[in-house]
């Protein structure tokens, strides 16, 4: 076999054929002959490389692995020279890697184990076959080759794996009472309505890395014994939608969907469907009612989904996480993914860091690692120097956890017992100029406008709640409230048809809990400590700060502010509307938020 | 399966009994058609509505809960549940306000303000001119562009106040 010192591959890309690839791989060739150098150097062509749109025509050159890029045919004989006969690198040529920085997912931060969120941003979510390179597929060959579904479950049984959705119930445990149920057909849910303001993780992995999921859920069918899977997409994440169908129709190409898959006698196809809107349905027994078609409402369980889902037939129900994880559970072994986390929450976890610290995104963390740890070394501290005020993991149904809850492990048993919970992943951090007043207002609002309404205690209860926080934030509060507020959550916690009403109270009963002197100062000093309650807190102009610029004056949407150019600006209290924007544009911070 | 042959003759002239023109009907016939052998098929029909026509009015409702051969209410029930469905036609653009917490605690409400004063209109409503919507919705997943607003789907992060009024006049006149 002859021996080259180097290889050059051209890319034959569609696109780089049409820019000119045939050209430059011919002029090659002959400048290599002339050169004299054709029995060192081969020439061979090879699929896309980089962006043709970018760098078409382009080519690898090993082993130095150098990527040259925008070639044309006059270039080179100056490229042979240099490169293959002098032996040095033509920088001219090379190309100009753009730096992608990706906000949401930027590299590994300190203590970061990513699993679930390895592939995101490395391969293109359009295209199987980049799955494929990174051993996808692969776990779900070997099940279909050489696993009982009972083993599949074993293995899931083995490595700990719970529910990602947020309750946290043992993956394999649930798939052995659907497997169970002696009814036939069986289906398949995925829960991508993930309807928590602040959380994003679910988002992520269906747009970069949806045959991930697709993956898990087939593996789940195999071993529950369904043929038809829904995943449901809340209608907010239109590209998600758009790159599961993509997905989907390439694994069904690739005969990894529809009958007989890899040639075996399973069967399993996969819908998407979209929401509408309704954060209601990410609950369960919701989910299932808006994918048959109807009002997304809950309905007491028992009887479950395991018994009665879909069309009245067992189903089972898992979160998106839960899916992407069980392809490199079977991949590598239940071993590996117990050896991470804590005693009973094993494995990794994603979660949203946003708020007021430095980078907000993506993470992924061992179970175990304390609040601290996310906070300060993956988060990277408060930002602009403030200080920690309060953190909130769990969602809108959640609670939020303060500085001596910080050296906490972060599993799912430590943070209920903490008064919040783990919810789906978001995790919100606050710094000293957060309300916590209002915050629990916030999330009352939301909860209080998603109630679907079926059960009364969510439906008025969240009303009543909000009622009582709104006149609280007014100023117009009262001690009683307070004790009015304690008792209603309490009913509305004990007494909801589905979680979203029993957890609808937390952030209040949490804050109540951990901030009563704030709840205390609206009612008593009518002051809102943080200076967020609008009816609370007035702004003014410091006249030695203001330059009379009249930049406030202009963004003010109600026209309160006042003054000659260059002259200190006033602000007339009555008009004002305490929108914050003056002090937002202002450059010289002249505007004083009172209290 | 629903019997085609068997369904009322919808009428000929613009605007009849049922309130619907030609071109909506067929637009509906084609969407229901397409989707009505699928199992839970109202979701599809009403979300492909939505997203294509604008806005589902009690005459499409009605329309679709004839061919789907359920109460009227089955329908409307749904098109109320999921905030979604619009039961009026939207403007020309719309402008969400995305209050997810980081985006609440980033300044949208703020936002909110300052468009409300610039179109003279209400959040939730359109321009009399039938040029702008603005909403209010869910957060979208981005929140580490707060504050975002989405215009015409396209998601807008990090809104500064002082360029927004020029985002909305755009909208406004184009």
């Amino acid at each position: 076999m002859p021996f080259f010192r180097s290889h050059v591959l051209v890319s034959v890309d569609p696109a780089c054929i049409a820019a000119g690839a045939h050209d430059v791989i011919d002029a090659l060739n002959d400048e290599l002959v002339a050169q004299g150098l054709i029995d060192e150097i081969q020439v061979l062509e090879t699929s896309r490389i980089g962006d043709p749109a970018r760098f078409g025509p382009d080519m690898i050159v090993y082993p130095e692995n150098v990527h040259y890029a925008n070639l044309g045919v006059d270039d080179i004989p100056y490229l042979v020279e240099e490169h293959f006969l002098k032996g040095r690198v033509v920088e001219k040529f090379r190309a100009q890697e753009q730096v992608i920085s990706d906000e949401e997912l930027g590299a590994p931060k300190p203590k970061e184990v990513r699993i679930v969120l390895r592939n995101c941003g490395k391969i293109d979510p359009h295209n199987i076959e980049d799955y494929i390179a990174e051993d996808g597929y692969q776990a779900l060959a070997s099940v279909l080759s050489g696993m009982t579904p009972e083993q599949v479950i074993d293995t899931v049984a083995k490595s700990g794996l719970r529910g990602r959705g947020g309750a946290g119930f043992p993956a394999a445990r649930k798939w052995q009472l659907c497997r169970n149920v002696p009814d036939h057909p069986k289906y398949l849910t995925c829960n991508a309505d993930e309807g928590d303001p602040g959380a994003f993780m679910n988002r992520r992995v269906l747009e970069s890395d949806p045959h991930s999921v697709l993956e898990g859920m087939i593996i789940a069918a195999y071993a529950i014994g369904a043929s038809m899977g829904y995943i449901y997409c809340r209608a907010e994440y239109p590209i998600a939608v758009q790159n599961l169908n993509i997905a989907i129709a390439q694994a069904r190409e690739f005969g990894f969907l529809g009958e007989n898959i890899f040639g075996t006698d399973f069967s399993f196809d996969l819908e998407v469907r979209m929401g509408a809107g309704a954060f209601v349905c990410g609950e369960e027994t919701a989910l299932i009612a808006s994918i048959e078609g109807k009002r997304g409402e809950p309905r007491p369980r028992p009887p479950f989904p395991a018994v009665q889902g879909v069309w009245g037939k067992p189903t089972n129900n898992n979160n998106v996480e839960t899916y992407a994880v069980v392809p490199q559970i079977l991949l590598k072994g239940a071993d590996w993914y117990a050896s991470m986390g804590t005693e009973k929450s094993k494995g990794t976890k994603t979660f949203a860091i946003a708020g007021d610290v430095l980078h907000t995104g993506l993470i992924e963390v061992p179970f175990g690692i304390t609040l601290r740890e996310v906070v300060y070394e993956v988060g990277g501290g408060i930002k602009d120097g403030k200080q920690f005020k309060a953190i909130q993991t769990g969602g809108p149904m959640g609670g939020c956890l303060i500085e001596e809850h910080l050296d906490l492990p972060v599993d799912y048993e430590a943070l209920t017992a903490a008064g919040s919970m783990m919810g789906s992943g978001g995790m919100i951090i606050m710094d000293d100029e957060t309300c916590m007043v209002d915050i629990a207002r916030f999330f009352m609002e939301f909860t209080q406008e998603e109630s679907c309404g079926k059960c009364t205690p969510c439906r008025v209860g969240t009303r009543r709640i909000l009622d009582i926080l709104e006149k609280i934030c007014a100023g117009k509060g009262t001690l009683a409230d307070i004790d009015r507020l304690e008792k209603l959550c309490d009913q509305v916690m004990k007494n909801s048809l589905c979680g979203l009403g029993q957890g609808a109270p937390n952030p209040v009963v949490s804050t109540l809990k951990h901030f009563r002197d704030e709840y205390i100062a609206h009612v008593v000093e009518k002051r809102c400590p943080a200076r967020v309650c609008k009816a609370l807190i007035r702004f003014e102009i410091q006249a030695p700060a203001c330059t009379g610029c009249t930049v406030c004056a202009r963004n003010c949407p109600v026209e309160a502010i006042s003054g000659e150019r260059r002259q200190a600006h006033t602000i007339d209290i009555s008009t004002c509307i305490r929108c914050g924007i003056c002090a937002q544009v202002c450059n010289f911070n002249a505007i004083a938020v009172l209290s | 399966m629903t019997d085609m042959t068997t369904m009322p003759s919808p009428a000929e002239v613009q605007h009849g009994p049922d309130g619907l023109c030609d071109n909506k009907r067929a637009a509906l016939d084609e969407i229901i058609n397409a989707n009505i052998h699928r199992s839970g098929a109202m979701m599809v029909i009403l979300n492909t509505i939505q997203n294509t026509i604008g806005y589902v009015s009690p005459d499409m409702e009605r329309y679709v809960a004839q061919k789907l051969r359920v109460p009227v209410g089955a329908v409307h029930g749904v098109v109320t549940f999921y905030s979604f469905f619009t039961t009026q036609p939207r403007g020309k653009h719309t402008v969400k306000f995305c209050m997810g917490t980081a985006c609440y605690v980033g300044g949208v409400p703020q936002l909110m303000e300052k468009a409300k004063a610039l179109t003279g209109s209400e959040i939730g409503k359109t321009t009399p001119d039938g040029q702008l919507t603005m909403e209010v919705c869910r957060c979208v997943g981005a929140c580490s562009q707060a504050p975002v607003v989405t215009v015409d789907d396209e998601v807008v992060g990090k809104v500064k106040p002082n360029k927004f009024p020029q985002l909305i006049k755009k909208l406004l006149e184009g």
